[in-house]
């Protein structure tokens, strides 16, 4: 059997109730988490199969639009899942979500005044290849306002969710845009205690990758727990 | 690389606006031919049909109406559908294990409709209590929130359950346990999850 994945460094994510942000007081447990030894339950996890995704899936540039393409600065947004050991991850699912080009997203919850785009759905999702990697094509997302304490603002990004090789692997996070100045005032980015913890969740230029005359690339790799070295064999329940 | 560059990406919320990209139909739009999550269990999967329905409740004591769970669990032999499993080759045909339910937008009630797991041996070889795992994502929650669902009809195995008896508090280990309710001719179980104060569910650390 495999090895069971690493603890999570609770102190590297943000805490459960974080005061920048509003919304997670009332919604976070005031109970420490109850550590589960990890069993099958956890080492494995949900499989999604090539066949289940279309050809556009993963083309937000194309995925949503009519005649026309969106709105908006076209990127390539493409990075690899790795784990802790950097170790590719293949063949896992990755979702992403995001605004368009003026902030403003396709839910029918979103009131903000800023137009929908026709030609933009706003979500992608394709599996990694044998190396771990993963690709989209979309439009950079604006900023947009939310409520908080004070008037706050959203720095662009795109919403990130990945199923790795089992289910204690699970994430959702958000990836940010290098060099957006709006980061650093962000209430829910202010979540993470550990600025170097912000960082991994900024996407670099990488102009290598951009593709002349079409669109600007942007790299974002994302880590998933690692596993322990010692493989897993009849440990007790509560060791 | 350094080690930093190596420790799990940290965490964000998802958002009030996760529908877009783990359900669009709940946003409103349907781009996918297929979505994930929709169908745990096809109508050829072998094992006694379940209704399992609850509310997520806030430290306010209303209801959380733009979260969305997902469930993971075995098939009615206790065989998950992953090659980590050693059994799954014989895991049940039309069983994905995976389900992904989104919070209804005016009530918060959230259902899904599945097969009834069965037991899973734990890592000492002892069998568990039958359980679904579940996550839960919304908007002011950080972290995905994991806990598992036990079945209120099945105290003999819940009562040597290895989780279960390390919650010392009989109060807190009830959080864990959906009640059987009596309704139409498919079983149906309640669940409803307490995020903070009084009745809090146990949240798990996995």
């Amino acid at each position: 059997m495999t090895a069971p994945f690493r603890p999570r460094d609770h102190a590297w994510h943000p805490p459960a109730r974080a005061p920048s942000y509003r919304s997670s007081l009332a919604r976070a447990p005031s109970h420490p988490l109850v550590a589960v030894p990890q069993g099958l339950s956890e080492l494995t996890g949900p499989v999604f199969g090539a066949d289940a995704i279309g050809p556009l899936d993963g083309d937000l540039l194309r995925n949503f639009a009519g005649a026309d393409a969106p709105v908006g600065e076209r990127i390539l947004l493409h990075g690899r899942v790795l784990d802790e050991d950097a170790r590719p991850v293949p063949h896992v699912l990755v979702e992403i979500w995001q605004a368009n080009a003026g902030g403003r997203y396709r839910h029918k919850t979103d009131g903000y005044l800023a137009p929908l785009d026709p030609n933009f759905g706003g979500c992608g999702r394709c599996l990694t290849d044998a190396e771990g990697q993963f690709r989209f094509r979309t439009v950079r997302p604006g900023p947009y306002p939310f409520q908080n304490h004070e008037p706050a603002w959203r720095p662009a990004h795109v919403h990130f969710s990945v199923f790795g090789s089992g289910l204690a692997q699970r994430l959702i996070t958000q990836m940010y845009f290098e060099g957006d100045p709006l980061i650093a005032k962000c209430p829910i980015v202010a979540t993470i205690p550990d600025a170097r913890a912000v960082e991994r969740l900024i996407a670099r230029l990488d102009m290598e990758n951009a593709v002349d005359f079409e669109m600007l690339a942007y790299r974002f790799d994302i880590v998933l727990r690692g596993r322990t070295q010692t493989h897993f064999e009849n440990r007790r329940e509560g060791a | 690389m350094t080690a930093q560059d190596l420790k799990e990406t940290p965490s964000q919320t998802a958002g009030p606006y996760l529908h877009i990209g783990l359900s669009p139909s709940a946003a409103g739009f349907a781009p996918y031919a297929r979505e994930f999550g929709q169908q745990i269990a096809g109508p050829d999967t072998p094992g006694r049909r379940i209704r399992i329905a609850g509310r997520i409740i806030d430290a306010d004591d209303t209801p959380v109406r733009d979260a969305i769970i997902e469930i993971w669990q075995a098939d009615a032999a206790g065989i998950y559908p992953h090659p980590d499993d050693p059994r799954h080759a014989q895991a049940a045909p039309g069983f994905t294990g995976f389900g992904r339910v989104a919070c209804d937008f005016e009530t918060g009630e959230w259902a899904f409709e599945t097969i009834k797991p069965g037991s899973v041996e734990g890592p000492d070889g002892s069998p568990r209590a039958p359980n679904l795992n579940l996550w839960i994502v919304a908007r002011g929650i950080n972290l995905g929130l994991s806990t598992r669902l036990y079945f209120g009809d099945e105290e003999a195995a819940n009562a040597t359950d290895p989780l279960l008896c390390a919650i010392a508090e009989p109060a807190r280990r009830a959080t864990l346990i959906a009640a059987s309710t009596e309704s139409g001719e498919v079983p149906a179980y309640r669940f409803d999850i307490r995020l903070q104060g009084e009745g809090e569910t146990v949240f798990l650390d996995i």
